[in-house]
């Protein structure tokens, strides 16, 4: 018998029953929607994590002060007074895997506006910050690298401080005030949203030259971090081993002795969330494939009745010469039609929940052709393996028993 | 299906030179015993027995003699528990399941009491049934089931569904499936048990006619008014044949419709 035949039967015998074979096929549509939208979820996560940290410069490492310990007293990151402007200077002259550096240091202040004012993080750092960063300008222009030798009053702003101090106004060339001091904005950037590995805005900033914060604002001289960019993204791991060692030479720390400093490239970070991501997809595709494996029962419960309702079919088909792999080809295939057909309205459902939870959620879903691919085959296969024994059973039925059959 | 025609013809070509050129169908001390639970049922005690092409036979016999068993027997629905049954000189005892559910669908046409027919799908469909696993294309299969449905005097009812026929016409629908992969032998177990006695002479008016186009036929049945319109009768008790007799004064149905009145509805 050909397939065209065989389907054409499993077909008709599936449309006899159609209120039954549509509950059942709820199952396996529910099921491989879930899988979809779950993992479109998972992977649109995924995605908006790698461009938030793609948006941070894919080759920068980030060195920052590290903890002490005092007596015991432990401190967190950035507490020790060790990491210098000169550490910085020597990175770029010393390390041949980076290409630039940017000093940090910050504080935070009362910035004022004419009667507005904000509360926000002032940082410290020079104009190679920027590039580093990726960090665009949407108005003006960064201060120039004499401007922070000569620890001139300027200042660029971030978006959020933007909206809050000038509202519809114009913010180049204006002059605010940080701590009773006149500043100068030469420039406006561009929202960059919250950070991806820590949830803050990253926009509620105001840069100005390191020099004019540590003389004018802080009066410190140690820095909090400093921002490095490697040549390359494989160089980044070069650039860590050998900022580590400079370091360490610089601040005469013992071999033993824990780092006053540490060293984070984003290319870990990037991995770290790409990793944590990953498990989020795993998790919620397993849970929905749950869902899937349930229907699957559905289908061979609906396939275990058929068959012993259909037993006398079975008989006299095998009467007039169906052979054992005939029967099981035929009831096979419509379990693979049922669950074939419920993956197809899957998908769509899937589909469907993904543009609804991108709409309702504004989460960023990505709906991928190989999730929709691995549903499809995995409905198909669900179709077989909870199809077989139902199938079996029915090739197994002595003829003259089912003809029998009442 | 290749496997198990090409299995048939190599052992055809074995048989042994005895048999007559016209013997169709031998059974060689059959037995056949099914375990009960603890108890063995013996329903077939050593039945041998030669069929030629173009006989009538009507196995005859009470319930639980063994006519049903040895009816499954040569419907190669079951497999002797020891014996012989050559089908045109191939040992079909030997044969595998798949073998055997070739010889079904080539050799042998079956006729069941309860009709058997798939409801819900037209008379041409249920025809046809056969013709699908006998591997023909659609255009063959069509062709042949309609000759087949004309063959019964249905070519009028083609579209119509087993509920929308009487019992009659239902069991010449049932005939037609059993002819359409033109078989050697046509088995039908108690092919009237189910309908009224005029209709039950019009199927035996079928069954005649086809006969005398030269179709073997071998009827069960235990009504002795429908066993006299066979050539031979077989009378089966506790698993033996114990008469095996031809049979006189045969009736033609054609005539006994003739004299039978009309029933009105």
């Amino acid at each position: 018998m050909d397939l065209m035949n065989i389907l054409h039967i499993a077909w008709r015998a599936l449309s006899r029953n159609k209120l039954r074979s549509g509950l059942t096929m709820l199952g396996v549509i529910i099921g491989v929607g879930a899988v979809i939208a779950m993992v479109g979820v998972g992977q649109g996560a995924s995605q908006a994590v790698q461009q938030q940290i793609a948006a941070m410069g894919s080759n920068v490492v980030f060195v920052a002060s590290g903890t002490v310990n005092r007596g015991g007293l432990r401190l967190g990151w950035g507490q020790t007074k060790s990491l210098l402007y000169d550490d910085m200077r020597a990175i770029v002259r010393e390390c041949p895997a980076v290409r630039a550096a940017a000093p940090g240091a910050m504080t935070t202040a009362q910035i004022v506006f004419s009667n507005d004012n904000w509360f926000t993080n002032v940082q410290g750092t020079e104009p190679q910050y920027f590039e580093i960063r990726n960090w665009t300008f949407a108005e003006g222009v960064p201060f120039t690298q004499a401007d922070a030798d000569a620890a001139a009053n300027l200042a660029v702003i971030g978006n959020t401080v933007r909206q809050n101090l000038f509202g519809a106004n114009d913010p180049e060339g204006k002059t605010i005030r940080i701590k009773d001091l006149p500043f100068r904005v030469v420039g406006v950037l561009n929202a960059k949203g919250e950070s991806a590995h820590m949830g803050q805005d990253q926009d509620d900033v105001i840069f100005v030259p390191i020099t004019t914060l540590q003389k004018k604002l802080t009066g410190d001289t140690w820095l909090r971090f400093i921002m490095v960019s490697a040549v390359s993204r494989q160089a980044s791991y070069a650039a860590q081993q050998e900022i580590t060692e400079l370091l360490r030479d610089r601040h005469r720390i013992r071999p033993g002795q824990d780092d006053d400093f540490m060293v984070r490239n984003l290319a870990d970070i990037a991995q770290l969330a790409d990793q944590s991501s990953r498990v989020m997809t795993l998790l919620l595709a397993s849970i929905a494939s749950v869902s899937l494996i349930v229907g699957g029962i559905g289908i061979m419960n609906i396939m275990l009745v058929s068959v012993t309702e259909r037993t006398r079919e079975v008989g006299i088909r095998m009467a007039v010469g169906a052979t054992e792999e005939d029967v099981q080809r035929q009831f096979l295939i419509e379990a693979v039609v049922l669950s074939l057909m419920g993956g197809a309205a899957g998908i769509l459902f899937g589909v469907g929940a993904s543009l609804l939870i991108t709409r309702l959620l504004g989460w960023a879903v990505l709906i991928s052709p190989v999730a929709i691919a691995v549903a499809a085959l995995f409905s198909a296969a669900v179709g077989i393996f909870f199809g077989f024994y139902p199938a079996r059973k029915a090739a197994h039925l002595d003829p003259i028993e089912a003809l029998r059959f009442e | 299906m290749q496997i198990a025609l090409s299995t048939l013809t190599q052992t055809a070509s074995q048989a042994d030179a005895s048999r007559s050129p016209s013997e169709l169908i031998r059974v060689e001390d059959a037995h056949k015993y099914y375990e009960l639970g603890e108890t063995r049922v013996h329903a077939l005690r050593g039945v041998s027995v030669t069929i030629s092409r173009g006989e009538f036979v009507a196995i005859m016999g009470a319930s639980g003699s063994g006519k049903s068993t040895f009816m499954n027997l040569l419907g190669c629905l079951d497999r002797p528990s020891s014996g012989r049954y050559l089908l045109e000189g191939t040992d079909v005892s030997q044969l595998d399941k798949k073998a055997l559910a070739a010889i079904r669908n080539r050799k042998l046409g079956f006729v069941f009491q309860g009709f058997n027919l798939l409801s819900r799908t037209t008379a041409l469909e249920n025809v046809e049934l056969p013709t699908l696993y006998a591997q023909l294309n659609k255009e063959e299969r069509l062709q042949r089931a309609r000759e087949a449905l004309r063959t019964v005097g249905l070519e009028d009812r083609m579209d119509h569904f087993p509920s929308q026929l009487s019992g009659g016409q239902q069991q010449r629908v049932a005939i037609a499936r059993a002819l359409v992969n033109r078989p050697s032998i046509l088995l039908a177990d108690e092919p009237t048990g189910n309908l009224d006695s005029r209709t039950s002479v019009e199927i035996m008016d079928v069954f005649q006619a086809l006969n005398d186009k030269g179709l073997t036929i071998v009827l069960v049945t235990h009504e002795p008014d429908i066993s006299r319109f066979a050539k031979r009768t077989l009378l089966f008790r506790d698993g033996k044949i114990r008469r095996d007799e031809l049979v006189a004064e045969r009736p033609r149905a054609a005539e006994v419709l003739k004299a039978l009145p009309k029933v009105e509805d």
